[in-house]
């Protein structure tokens, strides 16, 4: 039970260059930006688009093979894609809909046994327009699991319902994923959501798989600076290396002790922080310490975020606090003293 | 007075429309299916709409007539098309086909790509889709263009009277009527028709702004979701 794909694709100013494999009934996210290619990946595994070139096996069987010049119709590639915004076709009731992919003769028991499982009772005569977003996501997630699929492909699927509704179709889901034995696939480029979701994450930037790892070394350590703007870090510099262990930030303006530099492929070529990992310190005697001035002061529903500057020219940086560790000093103008742990230091390729 | 021409008018308009129907959305699917010449056919396909109906009468009449091979052949099993009732089912077919197979066309495009793809992955076969999901998608769109194509298959006289002549009682329409009628000086008669035909276009043109208005209904509510 995994998925295997490889494919390359061209279209005018795009380029589609993916390649990745999900292990036994696993949930794996793929997390990218808006137009970096997630959707048009999904569209080439259920056969709405065709690569260039390439290869796509899912569970042994092969759907696209270039070489082979074969190239399954959609219908027979049995793969359940749920739509950014679920494609329900509109002049069919609730039940006409899950029957639209039922292959089975006896499509009322298969009907009665989706309506149960997704909370429809008494919905079923409705028609889509009549439905709240998430009733909706439950209806076209019926729809799916009445056609059979091997495989569920999942395209932002939240992205249609506002964040109040969005808490408990969340939870539905992952209730209906808990028992669903099968390779998936969750598109999003909301890092909460795919954190929350998926076993391993591969990470999608312009087209390109910048890696396929555990949903901790994702966000943990990234590797990239693709990876590292996706799950949610928010300060980026440049940098030039001294030595092993000491780098220069050039738009920070500040020189680092960092962790011993490995041996890599790729020379790291960024530095990374996340805005709740720098800290406030009393004066600048410790490693790694510098005074910065504040520049800007934004208050948040329950943090404060800072923007400061280490000299006139260097870029800003981005400091957030919680509320209740706050004092009064940190307004425009103020001097504060900033700590950069090791720990916290991501190093990134470009 | 003779009715005959109201009958002969409305059965061929009718039978012509049905024909046109069916050939003009298969045609639309076709020819969006199509990857190339699709200009081209589409401009062969909707030709008839805009050359004079007298040119298209001309070459079914060469087409169908008793030198041309498919003339020959019927002839052989004792089909005579030219100068018959058929032909003006014929002719009214011909000259409304671009009508439907237009708005067909359009209204096929109308429909968002998603639901056709939703339907590939679910299973839905194409004739299933194509029926199901496209038509029943785009059927206001399709109606109206089935009442235009009505109401020109009703109207019909170039090609009507250069491929079945003006028989009465037999390929006389209400549109030749009148043409019989004013060529032999029999003005009541002409006004006659001319009223039934005002009339008819009239109920027609009221149906399709029913069809419109029902259409706008549909996508705004469609949209509420």
């Amino acid at each position: 039970m995994s998925l295997f794909v490889d494919i390359r694709l061209r279209r005018q100013d795009f380029c589609l260059n993916v390649k990745f494999e999900t292990g036994e009934n696993e949930v794996l996210g793929v997390l990218g930006s808006s137009g970096c290619g997630k959707s048009m990946t999904l569209k080439c595994i259920a056969g709405i688009e065709m690569p260039d070139c390439g290869r796509i096996v899912l569970n042994g069987r092969v759907l696209f093979d270039s070489v082979q010049k074969i190239n399954l119709s959609p219908q027979a590639r049995n793969v359940g894609y749920l739509f950014q915004n679920y494609a329900l076709f509109p002049h069919m009731t609730v039940e006409e809909n899950i029957a639209a992919g039922i292959k089975t003769k006896n499509k009322k028991v298969c009907i009665d046994r989706y309506i149960k499982m997704f909370y429809l009772k008494k919905l079923e005569t409705r028609y889509p327009r009549e439905l709240s977003g998430g009733q909706q996501q439950r209806v076209a997630l019926a729809r799916i699991f009445a056609s059979e699929p091997e495989i569920l492909m999942l395209d932002e699927p939240f992205s249609a319902l506002d964040s109040y509704l969005k808490w408990q179709v969340e939870n539905e889901l992952a209730r209906v994923l808990q028992d669903y034995q099968k390779t998936v696939l969750f598109v999003s480029h909301n890092r909460d959501e795919v954190y929350r979701f998926c076993d391993k994450i591969a990470v999608l930037a312009q087209g390109q798989i910048e890696c396929v790892s555990s949903k901790n070394d994702v966000f943990h350590a990234p590797q990239s600076l693709a990876a590292s703007k996706l799950t949610g870090c928010k300060n980026h510099s440049r940098i030039r290396i001294i030595d092993g262990v000491t780098i220069e930030a050039i738009e920070w303006g500040i020189i680092l002790q960092v962790p011993l530099l490995k041996e890599a492929v790729k020379v790291p070529e960024y530095v990374g922080i996340r805005s709740h990992d720098i800290k406030v310190v009393d004066d600048s005697l410790a490693v790694n310490t510098f005074a910065f001035e504040v520049v800007q002061r934004v208050e948040d529903m329950f943090s404060f975020v800072l923007m400061v500057k280490y000299t006139e020219n260097s870029s800003p940086l981005r400091v957030e606090f919680p509320k209740e560790n706050w004092q009064e000093s940190g307004c425009i103008g103020d001097e504060i003293y900033l700590n950069f742990p090791e720990t916290g230091l991501f190093l990134l390729v470009g | 007075m003779d009715l005959s021409p109201l009958f002969i008018s409305i059965k061929t308009a009718l039978l012509a429309t049905t024909i046109t129907f069916f050939l003009g959305l298969y045609a639309a699917r076709y020819i969006r299916g199509r990857q190339q010449w699709q200009g081209f056919l589409d401009g062969v396909l909707t030709l008839p709409l805009v050359l004079p109906p007298t040119v298209v009468g001309f070459f079914l009449l060469l087409l169908l007539g008793k030198n041309s091979y498919i003339g020959q052949l019927l002839q052989q099993v004792d089909i005579q098309v030219v100068f018959s009732w058929e032909a003006t089912v014929i002719a009214a077919t011909v000259v409304a086909f671009p009508l439907m197979y237009r708005t067909a066309r359009g209204a096929f495009e109308q429909v968002d790509k998603n639901y056709v793809y939703a339907a590939r992955t679910l299973g839905m076969s194409e004739e299933g889709i194509f029926w199901k999901i496209i038509i029943a998608l785009s059927w206001p769109g399709i109606a109206a263009g089935a009442i235009l194509a009505f109401a020109r298959a009703l109207g019909e006289f170039g090609a009507t009277i250069m491929l079945a002549g003006n028989i009465p009682g037999k390929t006389q329409t209400m549109s030749t009527a009148i043409y019989s009628a004013v060529q032999s000086g029999d003005r009541d008669t002409a006004f006659i028709w001319a009223f039934v035909i005002i009339l008819l276009s009239l109920v027609i043109m009221i149906l399709m702004n029913y069809w419109t208005n029902r259409q706008k209904n549909l996508v705004g509510r469609r949209s509420l979701r």
